[in-house]
């Protein structure tokens, strides 16, 4: 497989199944729309890179956790929309609870916040 | 990953695609809203999309399951590869089809044969009981096991426990006519105790089978198998419950057996319950010797310890009759051995002759692969160096080896089962040919043979050609690659390995065809040549009384002498090489008795008319032939065969001698004379004989006639039989046939593994030869510059010639002498089917030996040849 190159926005390993999971409970959407909510949600820190999107919402689609038809969008343009299926908000409930543990858990490893000095604030 | 998925590969990607379009749409649009040139705004869409290939190949990839995909392209590469030399690719197909095809059908035969359980309720517990005899000279011809007689098996089923039931089956023969005994027909018979078909597990298809009242002497019950039921009486169900005509005799169809039932040949035609029509005196015997016994073991039983039982019985009635001929043991054999007992060691053989074959094969697409494996080696090296892997090379070069045996077992299966067709057809004495028949099982074995021959044939070489020395081929100089030595190397050995196994094959061949040669010399005793022989018997009922026998019998041989063409005419019970024809024992008047343990003196049997002995021109040694004044009362003469003076009455004259037989109206007969010996079947040891006089007029007179002519014994044969019918037109006339053919017929499995292994042999001496050509053509190419230096050098031609034949003869004469060892010890195992011929016979391995020799220098002899032509300043040139 072709080697990604790292950018700013690079997400951890995981998580974008999870946020796109997450961005599908409000609703059905096109794959542009999820990218779009995601950048616009993460106050356009995260960048959703394309050439992993359709990929990851194909993955999903084959373990039954987004189902997909294709429908006519805001803009009267044939496309491809995702939902949520039932395993797939199981699925979601599962991945948030243990993303907020590893939260918990990098964040008492880490501390406060270090200062350049190398002593904490 | 879905196997779903990977076969809509295409459809997930075009729908992508679409997606990908919808995307940069939605993009522009959102970007011309922020108010972008349409041109400017479709490329800031297009640039924070990236590349699309790159997503369409990573979810193409997702989806693919990837040891299919490269096993398709292997295959696809391969395939074209193989198609770009279709002359390679031909030649490799057609032997290895020829090699599955031939392992294939004998192993089709094998299985029906030898491994397939009978279609028997329950086939693992039926064994086969015969008796065993202990002395030498019944062991001399191997283990004997000796049909059992009637009093011995009633005795087994009555005091023995270990098995459920036992029954008997013996050998029978019939007239059968319709009532007014129209339509005659010789039928093969068997008569089964009551209890057979119930212990088989074989219920009758129409009808009933025998009830145990009607398994008694007096009995009139009869089984029609399906082919007769079929054939003479049109299917029609009414036939049971009526009644046909046996030998005359009225007797009841109580039922028809299955289709399937072709136990223990087809041939069989009705079945008569085992008493039924046996003499009243022969019951009581323990030493009338005609039944075979099938037994069923108890499930809680072993083998060993009912056998035990019955041995116990059976030795107790040895005890009680010493010098009567009832065996000391009792041997059992599986009910398929008991079936295949003439063709089992045929068959192994020439099994191991056709793996031998499907080696030289293997190994010949080996050295093949190799060949071209040189001519690819940049190829490789530039693959390798590329990157790939040496396993994904091995299994490149393997899928092509695989090509080539699918196609090859494609077209062996389809080669098998015309073989097999032809095999079961022609091979008369295989029992149950008609089930011999190519099924999923033998489709398997093909499989697994394909497979193994492709590993074979493709790792050796795939191995070879991918080594690290691949590499060296792209250094400047090719020319002097480490590969080529190491696989000329290999090359060779694989040859040595091919042309041993061909020695090996072509010694077994000659052991068997010289064998088979000299059983077709040998002479019988008597005169073969211009003789027709046919058979008939006359039914007891319209011939009642030795009046009618006589006067039959005579008026057609005299019939018979004075018809044109005819020299000589004899009638006897059976004729030499036509079989064992029954034995008796007898007792020698002028002798003191015998002493305890002593086995009764025993002889064939043969009933002859006077003239019998002239006609077959067997030679008077002593006294004199019957006339024709022995005939009735004064019937009670005997001539015996020089065997029989030899081993009875040494050093003295045994002419007017007085010998008792038992089974013979226990009655005394006059020695009137001594003949020559004659065999009672080629390859078998001779027997003493004593010959009756036929003019006795006993009462089950059936017999062979031998008419000896001028020429063409078979142009005399329509005169003869209508000399039959003028004298009873319902007499029906079997096995019309010259004697030669008759005696041919006999050694229908001699002739079967000798001309099937000679032919695997040549097949293989032909593989090897072409193999020794390609091997030395393809080092002669390697060597052409060495060559033309060598010459430019100021080499002869001779000297060349003789250096590239020394080349390849010196594989071919290791692998001779491998051969000729490896043959010395192999060829111990058919010992047993060599007839007057030793294993170690010189004669075959020199001939052996120096046909090799000689294919060997011929296949070296053209590449040499073309070497020693070449032109230096050419060759120089030539890389």
């Amino acid at each position: 497989m072709a080697k990604h190159d790292k950018t700013d926005g690079e997400m951890l390993k995981g998580t974008l199944d999870m946020m796109i999971l997450r961005t599908l409970v409000a609703g059905d959407a096109h794959g542009h729309t999820v990218a779009k909510v995601i950048e616009r949600t993460s106050e356009d820190v995260l960048e959703v890179e394309q050439g992993s999107l359709y990929p990851a919402l194909h993955r999903l689609e084959d373990r039954g956790w987004v189902s997909s038809y294709w429908g006519v969008s805001e803009n009267n343009r044939k496309a491809k929309f995702y939902r949520l299926t039932v395993a797939g908000r199981k699925q979601l409930v599962l991945e948030t609870s243990r993303w907020r543990q590893m939260i918990r858990a990098i964040g008492l490893v880490m501390g406060e916040e270090l200062m350049a000095d190398g002593g904490t604030r | 990953m879905s196997w779903l998925r990977f076969f809509r590969r295409s459809r997930a990607d075009a729908e992508l695609q679409e997606e990908i379009d919808a995307y940069l749409a939605e993009e522009t649009t959102e970007n011309m809203a922020r108010g972008m040139e349409p041109g400017e705004a479709r490329r800031q869409a297009g640039i924070k999309f990236g590349n699309p290939r790159r997503v369409r190949e990573t979810l193409w990839q997702q989806n693919t399951v990837s040891l299919v995909d490269t096993l398709c392209r292997d295959l696809k590469y391969a395939a074209r590869t193989l198609a770009r030399t279709p002359g390679f690719s031909l030649i490799a197909i057609a032997v290895m089809a020829l090699c599955i095809g031939a392992t294939t059908s004998l192993f089709t035969v094998v299985r029906s044969v030898l491994l397939r359980p009978l279609p028997f309720r329950d086939p693992g517990r039926l064994v086969m009981l015969y008796e065993h005899f202990r002395d030498a000279r019944s062991n001399q011809e191997g283990f004997n096991y000796n049909p059992v007689a009637p009093a011995d098996y009633y005795d087994w089923r009555a005091q023995t426990h270990g098995f459920e039931d036992m029954a008997a089956v013996r050998y029978w023969q019939f007239n059968l006519t319709g009532e007014r005994g129209e339509l005659p027909e010789e039928v093969n018979a068997r008569g089964g105790s009551w209890n057979l078909f119930p212990l088989l597990g074989v219920p009758a298809a129409i009808g009933r089978t025998f009830a145990e009242s009607e398994d008694r002497l007096d009995g009139t019950a009869v089984m029609l198998t399906w082919s007769l039921f079929e054939r003479r009486f049109a299917g029609d169900a009414s036939i049971v419950g009526g009644q046909i005509h046996l030998d005359g005799k009225p007797y009841t169809v109580v039922g028809v057996l299955p289709q399937w039932f072709t136990y223990p040949d087809a041939k069989v035609q009705v079945w008569v319950p085992y008493l039924s029509g046996l003499p009243p005196d022969i019951v009581p015997h323990h030493d009338y010797h005609f039944s075979t016994v099938v037994a069923r073991l108890r499930p809680d039983v072993s083998l060993a310890s009912a056998l035990s039982q019955v041995e116990a019985v059976q030795y107790r009635l040895h005890s009680q009759n010493l010098n009567a001929p009832v065996a000391e043991d009792v041997a059992p054999r599986t009910i398929n051995d008991d079936l295949a007992r003439d063709v089992k060691k045929p068959l192994l053989i020439l099994m191991c002759a056709v793996a031998c074959m499907l080696l030289i094969g293997c190994l010949n697409v080996a050295n093949l692969l190799v060949a071209r494996g040189a001519a690819r080696q940049k190829e490789v090296a530039i693959r390798g160096a590329l990157g790939a892997q040496r396993l994904t090379l091995i299994r490149g070069q393997l899928t092509e080896s695989l090509l080539i045996c699918l196609a090859g077992g494609a077209g062996g299966v389809l080669l098998s089962l015309a073989a097999t067709q032809w095999l079961s057809s022609t091979w008369k004495d295989l029992p149950s040919a008609a089930s011999i028949h190519v099924d999923g099982v033998v489709l398997g074995f093909a499989c697994a043979v394909t497979f193994s021959a492709a590993m074979l044939a493709g790792l050796l070489p795939a191995i070879s050609s991918t080594g690290k020395a691949a590499l060296a081929a792209l250094q400047a100089s090719s020319r002097t690659a480490g590969g080529n030595l190491s696989r000329a190397t290999m090359r060779k050995t694989m040859l040595t390995v091919e042309i041993a196994v061909t020695v090996v094959l072509l010694i077994g061949a000659g052991l068997l065809l010289k064998s088979f040669a000299r059983l077709r010399s040998t002479d019988v005793g008597c005169v073969t040549r211009n003789v027709l022989t046919l058979d008939y018997s006359l039914p007891a009922q319209k011939y009642a009384s030795p009046e009618k026998v006589n006067a039959f019998n005579e008026d057609l041989l005299e019939k018979l002498r004075a018809l044109p063409g005819v020299r000589a005419v004899a009638f006897g019970s059976s004729l030499p090489g036509e079989g064992y024809g029954g034995d008796d024992v007898f007792t020698i008047k002028e002798h003191p008795p015998l002493k305890p343990g002593e086995l009764l003196p025993d002889a064939l049997i043969r009933e002859t008319d006077p003239g019998y002995f002239s006609a077959l021109q067997i030679p008077l040694l002593k006294g004199r032939f019957f006339t024709g004044d022995d005939r009735l009362d004064h019937a009670k003469k005997v001539v015996i065969s020089s065997a029989l003076a030899r081993q009875y009455f040494p050093g003295e004259d045994p002419v007017g001698r007085t010998i008792h037989v038992p089974a013979r109206k226990d009655a005394d007969y006059e020695i009137v004379g001594v003949v020559g010996d004659t065999l009672w079947q080629v390859g078998r040891p001779v027997m003493p004989t004593m010959y009756f006089p036929m003019l006795d007029g006993g009462l089950d007179h059936g017999g062979s006639l031998a008419i000896r002519t001028d020429s063409d014994p078979l142009a005399i044969s329509v005169p003869v039989q209508k000399q039959i019918a003028a004298l009873d037109p319902e007499l029906p006339v079997s096995n019309v046939q010259t004697m030669q053919q008759a005696i041919g017929n006999s050694l229908g499995n001699a002739r079967f593994s000798a001309t099937l292994v000679l032919s695997f042999a040549v097949l293989s001496l032909v593989l090897a030869s072409v193999g020794l050509y390609g091997v030395l053509s393809y080092l002669m190419t390697q060597r052409t510059t060495e060559l033309g230096v060598r010459m430019a050098l100021g080499a002869r031609r001779g000297q060349v010639l003789r250096m590239i034949l020394l080349d390849g003869l010196r594989p071919a004469l290791v692998g001779v002498a491998l051969g000729s060892a490896a043959g010395a010890g192999i060829t111990r195992l058919i010992r047993s089917m060599l007839y007057d011929t030793k294993p170690l016979d010189p004669g075959v391995y020199v001939a052996v030996a120096s046909t090799l020799v000689m294919v060997a220098t011929l296949a070296c002899m053209i590449p040499a040849w073309r070497a020693s032509r070449l032109d230096p300043m050419q060759a120089l040139r030539a890389e």
